[in-house]
């Protein structure tokens, strides 16, 4: 639905080049919500700006629903219009709402129908049934001042949709919001992106986002996708610095002879008392060391990273249980030693 | 002088002094309006970016701002009288006054128009709205009543300028003041100008205040302190800023104070 290929942005600035995006690879499936991750300046907000050509790429294409929107980017008028027509079916919702505040609520949400030339009638239909369908019927004639942050943002969705859009874009659209209204601004978007069928690509810094909502996930770093797939697959991979955020498991092992394992459950595994037989099948002192459990896409999913005791090489036969039991398993920091931090850590951001 | 004698001379100036004031003001703000919004879209960063067009427009705003009235009103003498076919009288004023108003104005359109939140203007072109969309449906009626403010800093403004319209013998109750007031020693004549003056000025201040007012649906923050700056400042005939930024906006209201006219 939406395909980035070896995206390029550079900023030049007072002989100052600085590279925002670096060849970025992305492909993003129809009806899935994708999200993006990465601390700040790496590049999230400049990526998700080229995909509906608010920035104009310095070299690389952008194809949605099909179409090559670089290729309308040109100079000339009618290369504008033509972009101009592609973005009304790109649905966008921003960071900071950004609502028209001399309108109310229901001209805002008209404002897109305007564009598209939608006549008066029609587009108050629409508007209404709009409003009704993110849950603030009764608010059409308030100004946008009059309301919180939540419902602030349930209106840009509802102008993001007016349009009819296929592709929902989302740069940071709950960054600005509390925890609470954050998961019924998330829900909102799920249940769009089930009854209508809406693919939604969105930005975010916040790891709960993608662990709520996205099916697949990139994690960006100085302007490149360092990892990318879907989440349950990431969350297989060993060694994956997207699985490792998502689910972040420290501890440091409480001695030297000790071998570290990080744990990952899906499914079926989530369930089994898998530590408890492995300690009674093999007589051996098991210490958790961390663990995160968290549902994900609607599947039980769990991280843990346990310490047992004496090196690698003793525990060959218990490890080999853990395997067996459908568990995936990363051996930490073999050779280093238990003192060195066995998997690469992202610095802050990311939460 | 009897009051039977002062009544036609105030009510002939009252009328001079409105003709003026209404016509140059209405071309300032049909002028002043694009203008304003042009320097905002052709700078840096706007959506029409072009710097050599914004140098340009901004460098003629300039000079035209910084030009004392009376030398302006003197200097389009030849042009007036291509315009309006005299040079004397107040249609012969309204010319330099509108043209003194215009980038008045369009400073004043271009810092409201600057405080248009950026943000707004990338939904609606992510919405698929032309450069023309933006202006019309975001930074217009967004910076409406900042608009509406600065109109009502620019009519004072005129006002002002209009004292001296008297040097091309347009009349209004500034020439009035002067010629009876000072060179005469009408000193009753002269404090009746100031009164109704100050009157017309706190009438024209308070209608726009309202309006500016109602207009906004932001809550008090964005449009009040300006508000407050337009009414609370000290009277100083402060010299037009010469290049003003929008940080220097309080600058600019200054220039517009009452005590000109006077």
């Amino acid at each position: 639905m939406i395909t980035t290929t070896d995206l390029t942005k550079v900023y030049r600035s007072r002989g100052r080049e600085v590279t925002a995006l670096d060849g970025v690879d992305l492909h993003v499936r129809e009806g899935e919500v994708y999200g993006v991750v990465g601390q700040s300046g790496a590049g999230k907000s400049t990526l998700i700006r080229c995909v509906n050509l608010l920035e104009r790429p310095t070299s690389g294409t952008v194809t949605v629903a099909g179409q090559d929107l670089t290729a309308l980017a040109g100079r000339g008028q009618g290369a504008g219009s033509a972009l101009r027509r592609a973005r009304s079916r790109i649905g966008m919702v921003f960071q900071h709402f950004n609502l028209l505040s001399s309108r109310t609520v229901r001209d805002n949400v008209e404002l897109p129908l305007e564009i598209l030339g939608v006549s008066g009638k029609e587009r108050t239909r629409k508007a209404l049934e709009l409003l009704e369908l993110v849950g603030l019927g009764d608010k059409a004639k308030a100004y946008p001042a009059q309301l919180s942050g939540g419902q602030k943002q349930r209106v840009g969705i509802a102008r993001a949709l007016a349009g009819d859009p296929k592709v929902l874009l989302s740069d940071e659209a709950t960054s600005a919001l509390d925890p609470e209204t954050t998961r019924s601004i998330l829900q909102l978007l799920r249940d769009l992106n089930e009854q209508l069928g809406l693919t939604v690509l969105l930005i975010t810094h916040e790891m709960d986002v993608v662990k709520r909502i996205c099916d697949s996930a990139a994690l960006m770093r100085d302007g490149r996708i360092v990892e990318s797939g879907k989440v349950t697959e990431l969350l297989a991979t060993p060694g994956s610095e997207l699985a490792q955020e998502l689910f972040p498991v420290g501890g440091v092992p409480s001695g030297e002879d000790r071998t570290v394992v990080d744990l990952t459950f899906q499914g079926e595994a989530a369930t089994k008392p898998v530590i408890s037989q492995l300690s009674r099948t093999y007589n051996i002192d098991i210490s958790i060391l961390g663990a995160a459990m968290d549902t994900v896409g609607g599947h039980q999913v769990g991280r843990m990273r346990i310490e047992l005791p004496g090196r690698f090489e003793e525990n060959v036969v218990p490890i080999g249980f853990l395997r067996e039991q459908g568990l995936q398993v990363d051996v930490a920091a073999i050779a280093d030693g238990p003192r060195a931090n066995p998997t690469p850590l992202l610095k802050e951001g990311a939460k | 002088m009897t009051w039977s004698e002062m009544e036609p001379l105030l009510e002939q100036a009252c009328w001079d002094t409105l003709y003026m004031v209404g016509w140059s003001a209405l071309i300032a703000v049909v002028g002043g309006l694009p203008l304003g919004v042009l320097l905002v879209l052709t700078d840096r960063g706007g959506v029409l970016q072009n710097v050599v067009v914004n140098k340009v427009l901004g460098q003629i705003v300039n000079i035209a701002r910084s030009m004392p009235f009376i030398i302006l009103m003197v200097a389009l003498i030849s042009f007036t009288r291509a315009i309006v076919g005299t040079t004397i009288g107040p249609e012969a004023a309204i010319v330099p006054l509108a043209i003194g108003a215009i980038p008045f104005y369009a400073r004043l359109v271009e810092t409201s128009v600057r405080e248009v939140d950026g943000g707004l203007v990338e939904a609606v072109q992510s919405m698929g709205g032309s450069t023309w969309t933006v202006v019309r449906k975001v930074l217009l009626p967004e910076s409406l009543p900042a608009l509406i403010s600065s109109a009502t800093t620019t009519v004072v403004a005129l006002i002002g300028y209009s004292a001296m319209a008297g040097t091309v013998g347009a009349g209004g109750l500034g020439d009035l003041a002067v010629r009876y007031g000072y060179m005469r020693f009408e000193t009753e004549l002269m404090w009746i100008t100031v009164a109704i003056l100050a009157l017309v000025i706190s009438v024209i201040q308070f209608a726009g205040d309202l309006a500016a007012r109602g207009l906004s649906h932001r809550g008090r923050s964005s449009v009040a302190p300006r508000l407050r700056l337009l009414r609370g400042g000290a009277p100083r005939a402060g010299k037009p800023a010469p290049a003003p930024e929008p940080r220097t906006a309080p600058a600019e209201l200054e220039s517009a104070e009452p005590t000109k006219v006077l």
